[in-house]
């Protein structure tokens, strides 16, 4: 009797070790195919690209002849753009973000709007590109600036922008606001003074992930009017513009591989625009978190 | 004189001698309080007297923290609470349109289970009711006086600046007690402020609402019927009436209340008896 059941617990045991083997060995497939196409990815664009980047490089203004053309419109379009978006979006996301999990009725009306808000998450950016260009460009009628494009690209971002804040807030102790209003402070105040601080931290990766997302759209701006070949830096909100995306998107298009080069010069430029933009970031979020 | 809920006509305006010898600051009548149809207090009829310490005692469920949450409209912010009845506060109504819950709140401080000290630092903790009350002036004595009165001040007046929670338990419930104290208010309500400290630590508080007994009334919210009889003067037992076998909706209701010498000795009711010797509950 002892010895059958200990032959069973073997077997079990045999099979249980084998099982754990196939499962770890396949999620370190899974992780290894991600890893390794990211540094396949990676090499082949460092490698074709490195060699255009010179200050000529991000100096220069678009051209047609490969030797002369640079990306300094579409860079700064791509930084103008950025700010923009923040300007726009974190205000009017964390807004929203705070209204939604503070101070709304827990009625229909808020999960309709709450479940609108999920699914806007997921609409395809080239649909946001359609809405900018009926509303912006032609409804207010204003065109090909760099004023359309932001504000297409912080309708992009507001979903996600929204859905982070409602989680930081979400995740601030009620006991919080109990205490804040136990004091006399009224909702608002116990929100802006003491729950908004704690969740900070968290609304501010959220925004640095819907940011993210946007200075590598392409379609919405091809779509509402970012130009590829503009010849100044905008000036002010209605100037025409270029962004870093459009700008490789159409330097790929072209047969001759000196553009292709450049392509991938102003993709190490893009990467490099998105990791500083995500460091600033988290230094900012850190130092904000430390805070006592 | 006692109360006895079975006699309605009697309970009104006839109350425990020793609580209105002082004129009394609460007064509920008819109090109940529901959450959606579930009722978690029915009818209390409850004074409470000016400077004392008031007990409300009884097992899990009877409605105590809700109770003393009515005192300072902390139950307004769970929307589905629904309070009838009436307290008035120095004979103003509590619920009447006019009065402003956060005026309320402000009057009527509040001390919590778990210490919930706001992550910022000692000062800042203590500061923000002042702020939010624009009580600025001469922010760093009221602050000092409010440590003080909070028997906080000599273990932290050298780290006003580090932050709150690196205080211990104990420490960081009696800066949630400096917090309140600090915007002068007439009432503390303390729910459970020594459920989730240590022996020590609780002590520490009771010397502490003894001390405050002076210039505050207060009113506590106790598991702990030694702490009742330690530190109040007038106790309230509640417990729960009703059960779901009997077809009856359970509600926390107020059995009997009186000077804590009386409730602990020669109780009235044979529940509150039961309950304190420990028979029940």
């Amino acid at each position: 009797m002892a010895v059958a059941s200990a032959r069973l617990q073997n077997a079990r045991r045999t099979r249980q070790a084998w099982s754990e083997k196939a499962a770890t060995a396949t999620l370190l497939l899974a992780t290894g195919v991600g890893l390794v196409a990211l540094v396949v990815l990676m090499a082949t664009i460092v490698r074709d690209g490195v060699g255009v980047i010179d200050m000529a490089f991000i100096r220069n203004f678009a051209s047609r002849i490969p030797e002369r053309a640079g990306i300094w419109p579409p860079l700064v379009g791509t930084v103008y753009l950025m700010v923009l978006v923040t300007l726009i979006s974190f205000p009017l996301g964390v807004g929203a973000a705070i209204y939604l999990e503070e101070f709304a009725p827990r009625n229909r009306l808020t999960r309709i709007v709450e479940m609108n808000i999920a699914n806007l998450a997921a609409v395809p950016s080239i649909i946001y590109g359609l809405l900018g260009l009926a509303i912006f460009f032609r409804g207010m009628g204003f065109g090909r600036s760099i004023l359309t494009g932001a504000l297409t690209l912080s309708l992009l971002v507001l979903p996600v922008i929204i859905i982070a804040a409602r989680e930081a807030l979400r995740a601030v102790p009620g006991s919080i606001r109990t205490g804040a209003m136990a004091l006399g402070a009224t909702r608002w105040e116990a929100v802006y003074r003491q729950v908004l601080p704690v969740a900070m931290p968290g609304i501010m990766t959220g925004t640095i992930l819907g940011l993210s997302r946007a200075i590598g759209e392409t379609a919405p701006l091809l779509v509402a009017g970012a130009a590829a070949f503009v010849a100044f830096t905008p000036d002010n909100l209605l100037d025409a513009y270029s962004a870093l995306p459009v700008q490789i998107f159409d330097w790929v298009r072209r047969p001759q591989p000196e553009f292709h080069a450049l392509a991938a010069g102003a993709i190490l430029v893009l990467l490099v625009v998105l990791l500083t933009m995500n460091a600033i970031a988290i230094v900012v979020r850190n130092r904000y978190g430390r805070k006592p | 004189m006692k109360i006895a809920l079975a006699e309605p006509n009697e309970r009104l305006g006839s109350f425990p001698s020793e609580a209105t010898d002082s004129e009394p600051v609460f007064e509920a009548r008819g109090l109940t309080v529901s959450y959606g149809d579930a009722v978690a207090v029915r009818d209390v009829n409850l004074d409470i007297g000016e400077r004392r310490i008031t007990a409300l005692i009884g097992p899990s469920g009877c409605g105590k923290s809700t109770l003393i949450r009515c005192f300072n409209r902390m139950n307004d912010l769970i929307p589905s609470a629904r309070v009838e009845g009436s307290i008035t506060y120095r004979n103003e109504d509590l619920y009447s349109r006019s009065a402003d819950p956060v005026e309320v709140r402000r009057l009527i401080g509040m001390v919590f289970q778990q210490p919930n000290p706001f992550p910022k630092s000692i000062y800042d903790n203590v500061a923000f009711g002042l702020k939010i009350n624009r009580m600025t002036d001469d922010l760093d004595d009221r602050i000092e006086d409010a440590l003080r009165n909070a028997a906080l001040w000599d273990e932290v007046k050298g780290k006003l600046k580090s932050p709150a929670t690196s205080l211990s338990g104990g420490q960081q419930q009696r800066l949630c007690i400096a917090r309140a104290l600090a915007t002068e208010p007439d009432v503390i309500l303390m729910d459970e402020p020594c459920s989730a400290l240590d022996p020590i630590a609780t002590t520490r508080i009771e010397d502490l609402m003894h001390s405050l007994k002076e210039r505050y009334t207060i009113v506590i919210v106790t598991h702990n019927m030694q702490q009742a009889a330690r530190v109040s003067d007038m106790t309230a037992f509640m417990s729960v009436q009703g059960s779901e076998d009997e077809g009856e909706r359970p509600a926390g209701i107020l059995i009997e209340y009186d000077a804590t010498t009386t409730i602990f000795t020669t109780p009235s009711d044979p529940r509150t008896e039961d309950y304190i010797t420990g028979r029940f509950g």
